[in-house]
């Protein structure tokens, strides 16, 4: 069992918790992801990690709650604990690989989209520890919806905040800030990292290729077993068919498929959520929704 | 009761119209008297060819023997001494290709019923709760095995056997590797059967940790160096399911049979339950035609679906085991032989709707000496489908092979380890399975699992 030492809302379903793992604790990095499985009868869930104690033998990891099994995971407290709890899972960010002196000489920019918010974190500290000032641009639904905030202010250099609805700092979608911080206001990048949902990644990438920027995505396909054997989360980058777990979960984002991927996506999301209403609301769903 | 010594003592089953509809197991087994009647037709040869055939040369003329008198006891002792998990290779053994492909009264009559009497005796010990015996000795030697499926358990439970502190390292949330996310139910029931069995290797002194991925959460250096331990096992499995490389694969609707036997048999998808959902379809597909195939579609034919089984070439050629196809036929999958695929037809919405298809004939053999299949030209057709489970076999996982310091690996990918007793390139480490050698049986897994442990027993006790 995998004690539960910090359990928190963060925003309206998004939460966030410590979880006792020193092995994962012990030997993740940045973009890395791990599954967790909240009792026998729970799906192995997927979930990139938000940040990690190596003394503590901690984990963060920050979720949302939309199927069956998250709904279950929100409910649990302090004290309470995971069945399973497994990783670190699929290839460290690219930027860990790197030279720190390489990348001192190189302007970075992260994007993050609303629960994305939580893997962009760990690797702009662990640029901070570094020593690398990185620029982060932090996209919401709404005010009520934003996370990490005073987190990610104190590890980034420029943070830029933007919700769709204007209710707070800047108003409408991160690809206009991109837009704004490149064209109007003189910034040069030489590398962004995207991560947030999937039409936001896409989108950035269609934007930062005509900008001549270069793009790393983070892709969350539906996985079950996480380490290569069930092929559910294949994507297409640059015509070769690829497994997230174990290839990824980070990507090349202007290569990547994205419409076939949102498309997968979707199958999955469906099927999930008619399991849950299947639970919630009796056999009313039983019927072939996922095929409308 | 009465029997002819040429026929097998006939096996109950569930009626195929019954079991289409359920994931109880398919073949009931042998009560006593009919274990006891079987088991007299056994010749006892001097020179028993079939101990020859099994890998992991189990004395089957004694514990058939023993059967006979009705020395169940004793027959369990004879089982267990060679083989960790007889419950398991009673049901899921190719034992015509193996044992009882071997056995004398095969020539004029049937061969005795090896795997069935090797089931019913490791059935009888469990219900009367008869275990193996733990070691009296013990050393102090530390050895790792990684992955807990057949080599794994195997390799584990001889070490243990021997006296050694065996640590079983696992990835998935839980240990039985493929007898656990790979084959059904209805086939080898899991609570009942795989657990027990797992059990008993516990018994034996076996650590089991589960949720470690050798490679990431640790590494076998890291094992060696920090952890204590003197020697490693890689009994890892198979690894990444292969698809066709045709248009259409990344449609909705199209599965590895992996994806779909994992959600249904390890997370219980087909359990309302379970969290875990499965998109069980409608018209299915499955293409291929191995005992993974097999397993794929009868489990999609439970879930309610209509299924064909698709495969390039005839039924002679089919890889998978003999009573495999014959219970599928049985309980109503349809075969498009001499069949494949060269398309998934995808709907607007990213859906599979059907599958363009090809005819082939057979032309001459090719290097496996099995004849090629030829496509006929203008042979083109449609089927229409909602899903497609692609069973084609796997490429090896190279999690420990990238991660392991002077880990060798053939050009396949698959850890290179000598036949006799699965040393590797690197000291005190061994290897065997389906990790060395691509994917094969479960018991070819625990005869490499048993290899290894006499090889490592070598290593530890000359060092």
């Amino acid at each position: 069992m995998y004690e539960i030492l910090k359990a928190e809302m963060l925003a309206e379903n998004i939460w966030l918790m410590d979880v006792k793992a020193p092995r994962v604790a012990g030997s993740c990095m940045p973009g890395q992801f791990v599954i967790i499985k909240i009792d026998e009868k729970g799906e192995r869930v997927p979930l990139t990690i938000c940040d990690y104690d190596r003394n503590a033998g901690t984990v963060t990891i920050v979720f949302q709650s939309v199927g069956a099994s998250t709904a279950r995971m929100s409910k649990l407290k302090k004290g309470d604990a995971f069945r399973d709890f497994v990783g670190p899972l699929g290839q460290p960010s690219e930027l860990c690989k790197e030279s720190i002196n390489e990348l001192k000489n190189k302007k970075i920019l992260f994007v993050a989209g609303g629960v994305g918010t939580a893997p962009v974190y760990p690797q702009v500290k662990w640029l901070k520890e570094n020593g690398i000032n990185a620029d982060v641009i932090v996209g919401a639904k709404t005010q009520s919806l934003l996370i990490l905030e005073d987190e990610m202010k104190a590890v980034a250099g420029n943070l830029y905040i933007t919700t769709d609805d204007g209710s707070y700092m800047r108003k409408g979608m991160v690809t206009e800030v991109i837009k704004d911080l490149v064209q109007n206001e003189g910034h040069k990048y030489d590398v962004c990292i995207a991560i947030g949902p999937m039409i936001m990644m896409k989108f950035v990438c269609l934007l930062t290729k005509e900008l001549g920027l270069p793009t790393v995505v983070s892709l969350n396909p539906i996985m079950v077993d996480g380490t290569g054997m069930c092929g559910a989360c294949r994507v297409t980058v640059d015509g070769v068919v690829k497994f997230a777990c174990v290839d990824g979960p980070e990507f090349d984002g202007h290569k990547v498929d994205f419409d076939q991927a949102m498309k997968r996506q979707q199958l999955y999301k469906t099927e999930e959520g008619r399991a849950y209403l299947k639970k919630t609301e009796g056999d009313t769903h039983k019927g072939n929704c996922s095929n409308a | 009761m009465e029997i002819d010594v040429l026929k097998k003592v006939p096996i109950s089953e569930q009626d195929p119209g019954v079991r289409a509809h359920n994931f109880d197991e398919v073949c009931l087994g042998y009560s006593k008297e009919e274990a006891v009647a079987e088991a007299s037709r056994c010749l006892n040869c001097k020179n028993a060819r079939c101990i020859q055939g099994c890998p992991v040369a189990i004395d089957i003329p004694a514990f058939i023997h023993q059967v006979s008198e009705g020395n169940f006891k004793e027959a369990y002792r004879i089982l267990s001494d060679a083989s960790s998990l007889p419950a398991v290779c009673g049901r899921v053994c190719p034992q015509e290709n193996q044992c009882e492909g071997q056995c004398i009264r095969g020539i004029k009559g049937d061969p005795i019923s090896i795997g069935k009497l090797e089931r019913f005796v490791a059935d009888w010990a469990r219900e009367n709760n008869i275990k193996p015996e733990p070691p009296k000795n013990k050393l102090d030697a530390k050895v790792a095995v990684i992955g807990s499926g057949p080599a794994g358990l195997t390799c584990a439970g001889e070490l243990a056997r021997m006296g050694y502190n065996v640590t079983i390292f696992e990835a998935l949330h839980e240990p039985g590797g493929v007898l656990v996310y790979g084959i059904p139910e209805f086939r080898l029931p899991k609570s009942e059967v795989v657990a027990k069995e797992i059990d008993n290797v516990r018994a034996l002194g076996v650590k089991i940790e589960t949720n470690v991925i050798i490679g990431k959460s640790v590494t076998i250096d890291q094992l060696m160096e920090d952890e204590g331990f003197d020697a490693v096992f890689i009994g890892s499995g198979a690894g990444l399911p292969k698809f066709m490389g045709i248009p259409g694969e990344q449609a909705n609707g199209v599965f590895s049979a992996n994806e779909y036997l994992t959600r249904s048999n390890l997370m219980k998808a087909f359990d309302d339950e379970y969290d875990t959902p499965i998109r069980p379809g409608q018209k299915v597909a499955v293409v291929g035609g191995g005992n993974v195939a097999m397993d794929a579609a009868r489990t999609a034919l439970r879930l309610g679906a209509d299924v064909t089984v698709v495969y390039r070439r005839s039924e002679a050629e089919l890889p998978a085991r003999v009573e495999e196809v014959h219970h599928a036929k049985e309980e109503g999958i349809k075969f498009n032989l001499l069949t494949n695929p060269t398309e998934i037809l995808v709907d607007d919405n990213g859906w599979v709707r059907g599958m363009r298809c090809v005819k082939m004939e057979l032309g001459e053999p090719d290097e496996s000496g099995r004849r090629s299949p030829v496509v006929i030209e203008g042979s083109e057709f449609e089927m229409e489908l909602d899903t497609v489970i692609m069973s084609l076999g796997t490429s090896p996982n190279p999690l420990i092979s990238s991660t392991t310091k002077g880990l060798e690996v053939n050009k396949r990918k698959c850890i290179v380890a000598e036949e006799q007793y699965g040393k590797t390139s690197k000291e005190g480490v061994y290897a065997g399975g389906d990790a060395v050698t691509g994917a094969a049986t479960v018991i070819l897994a625990m005869g490499a699992g048993k290899a290894a442990a006499r090889g490592i027993d070598e290593f530890l006790k000359n060092r």
